[in-house]
């Protein structure tokens, strides 16, 4: 077995809110190998934008690591010192941001913000970083680039500017990139666009994709394997079409569930299902499983003891979080 | 952008009148040698205590010395001191909020605090410390003005800093591996312009003030300089005799400083219009 380019083993940060401690990410272990785009998949709040900006080592100043690794290429993003970190940012791991309008400074050219990357990690003379962000815009189908490098981000469509934000993230030519619900702020049809031009960009370059959506229904086309998060733990990972058609934890059940699809594809159903409830608040945890509450298939053990990652079918690629999986059950019953 | 702002500037007619305005007293103080009828030192004693006249447009002191002519110069005093107070008040509190801000914690929490307590000295209570301290003369004065100014600014800075710092583009710009100098000039600076521009302005006035405070208390520029608080000290004593030489440098001082604050004002208006129509 091949090293995976990024791995992460029990992951657990903390954040200070005024209600007390939580815990957006909780014991996460996830790889991603080279080549591959792993879609982190959950509701508002289950934390998979924190993991995002936990990778990236970017957490807000109220946030710590309580424990885990972050290995990058033999080496723990955790124990890494600010320059090395610096010189890994944009240059090796890239982040595209979720909101296009705000994470472009309304007061800078696009131009001078995607020069950027290329002057702090590549040392380039302005006039060549100009040449190349003009190649970048280029490469991510913005027309008459030459002219838009100079345009401010009001000055552009929310698709465009998302597209910059791409631009600047593969300006320098990452081999990892997180793409944190890059679609949610556009529309629809934009959203084809923008997730057809991250797989053409993927494939090209050769980089690996982190995915991170709300939206189940992108996983198919987009993904080669799933995370499934709640409440900020990993409660299902596993390749996309085994998740799909087969999914192990009830909640991912219930988000498949609870997409729109085309009518006539599932006959005798016409309502769209909704899953109960929300997401329960990080600080009012219950002692078992967080997902509990809302659980279809909810019994005795669940509100025992939270439920540990095990494989299905003794199937080391596809693993769940819950106790309907025998494996997970004998865990407990055997760690009692 | 910036013509929509001008724009707005030029149709508050009472700020644009207040610009004109501190633009003579500007033209005044760099061709005070050209348009002063006599030097600022020159005595007259045959004239002494002169009211209003065509020879001395202001009338003259107890030394005979033009009032008018004390008056363009005393502009370039007043001005010089003003500005290159407020220039290094602006720099030092910028920096030191820029700093507070980036670095938070205890380094904020010491800045921050002793920048309180500064504030919570009145003004010209402060300069007099300082001076009293260093001593007298131009350049303490302007060291003092300066200190004055520095947590004003530091404040404004910090906050705006603060504000900026957690919006979505630093973090990507981070997240492109920007290093915290980067980040500071190419966004937290330009974003902080707009208030600094116009707090300067109205800071200009209230250096001016208190450095004419402190002249009059004769704690500034010492005499035979001509001061206006200095001079407006002197026309105190001959206020019976030559009220004149008291009531000009005193308007002097008080449209200059009323004409920075309401150029200040409309600036504010002009650059954030939000505020005006809340």
């Amino acid at each position: 077995m091949t090293k995976p380019l990024l791995e992460i083993q029990g992951l657990t940060a903390s954040l200070a809110t005024d209600t007390g401690t939580i815990y957006p990410v909780s014991d996460v272990s996830l790889h991603i190998d080279a080549g591959e785009t792993l879609a982190v998949v959950g509701e508002s709040g289950s934390g998979k934008s924190m993991l995002a900006f936990s990778i990236m080592r970017l957490l807000p100043r109220s946030a710590r690591f309580e424990g885990g690794r972050i290995v990058w290429k033999d080496r723990d993003l955790l124990q890494t010192d600010a320059e090395s970190l610096r010189r890994i940012r944009g240059n090796e791991i890239a982040l595209v941001f979720q909101e296009a309008g705000s994470a472009l400074n309304p007061v800078r050219t696009v131009g001078s913000q995607l020069m950027e990357p290329l002057r702090t990690h590549l040392g380039l003379s302005k006039k060549d970083a100009r040449d190349r962000a003009v190649e970048l815009l280029r490469e991510v189908q913005i027309p008459d680039p030459e002219t838009r490098v100079s345009n401010y981000p009001h000055e552009m469509s929310g698709g465009m500017k998302q597209r910059v934000l791409i631009a600047m993230a593969i300006a320098c030519d990452p081999e990892l990139v997180i793409a944190d619900e890059p679609t949610t702020a556009l529309d629809a049809t934009l959203q084809a666009h923008i997730l057809e031009l991250l797989g053409r960009l993927k494939e090209n370059r050769n980089l690996s994709l982190i995915l991170i959506t709300h939206d189940l229904s992108l996983v198919k086309d987009n993904a080669d394997r799933v995370a499934v998060m709640y409440a900020g733990r990993l409660v299902e990972v596993g390749p996309s079409e085994r998740i799909l058609s087969s999914p192990g934890h009830p909640y991912t059940a219930g988000l498949w569930e609870s997409l729109p699809k085309p009518r006539g594809s599932e006959p005798g159903k016409s309502k769209l299902h909704a899953m109960t409830g929300t997401v329960p608040h990080l600080s009012h945890l219950p002692p078992g499983c967080a997902f509990g509450d809302r659980c279809p298939e909810r019994f005795d053990p669940c509100d025992q003891d939270v439920p540990t990652l095990q494989n299905v079918n003794g199937d080391p690629a596809h693993r769940t979080a819950c106790y309907m999986n025998a494996a997970a059950l004998d865990a407990t019953t055997t760690s009692v | 952008m910036k013509s929509e702002a001008l724009r707005r500037f030029r149709r508050n007619k009472v700020a644009v009148a207040s610009a004109l305005v501190i633009i003579a007293f500007i033209v005044a103080a760099a061709f005070a040698p050209l348009l002063a009828p006599y030097g600022p030192l020159e005595q007259d004693l045959a004239n002494n205590y002169a009211g209003p006249s065509l020879e001395h447009p202001l009338g003259t002191d107890d030394l005979g010395r033009d009032t008018l002519s004390r008056l363009f110069y005393g502009s370039r005093v007043s001005l010089g001191i003003a500005f290159t107070s407020v220039v290094i008040g602006v720099f030092v509190g910028a920096v030191l909020g820029l700093i507070a801000a980036y670095f938070g914690g205890i380094v904020d929490s010491v800045i921050m605090r002793v920048m309180d307590v500064m504030l919570a000295l009145p003004g010209i209570l402060l300069g007099i410390a300082i001076v009293v301290v260093l001593g007298n003369g131009v350049i303490n004065t302007v060291i003092a003005v300066a200190i004055f100014s520095v947590p004003t600014f530091a404040r404004l800075v910090r906050g705006s800093a603060l504000a900026v710092l957690q919006l979505d583009y630093v973090m990507a710009s981070r997240s492109i591996g920007a290093s915290g100098l980067r980040i500071v000039l190419g966004h937290v600076v330009p974003n902080s312009l707009t208030p600094l521009i116009v707090q300067s302005t109205l800071q200009l006035g209230v250096a001016i003030l208190i450095a004419s405070g402190l002249s009059f208390l004769g704690l500034g520029v010492q005499p035979p300089n001509p001061e206006w608080g200095a001079m407006l000290s002197k026309g105190r004593e001959l206020v019976r005799s030559t009220p004149v030489a008291a009531f000009a440098p005193g308007m002097a001082i008080t449209i200059l400083v009323l004409s920075f604050s309401l150029v200040g004002d409309g600036l504010r208006d002009a650059l954030d219009p939000k505020l005006k129509h809340r």
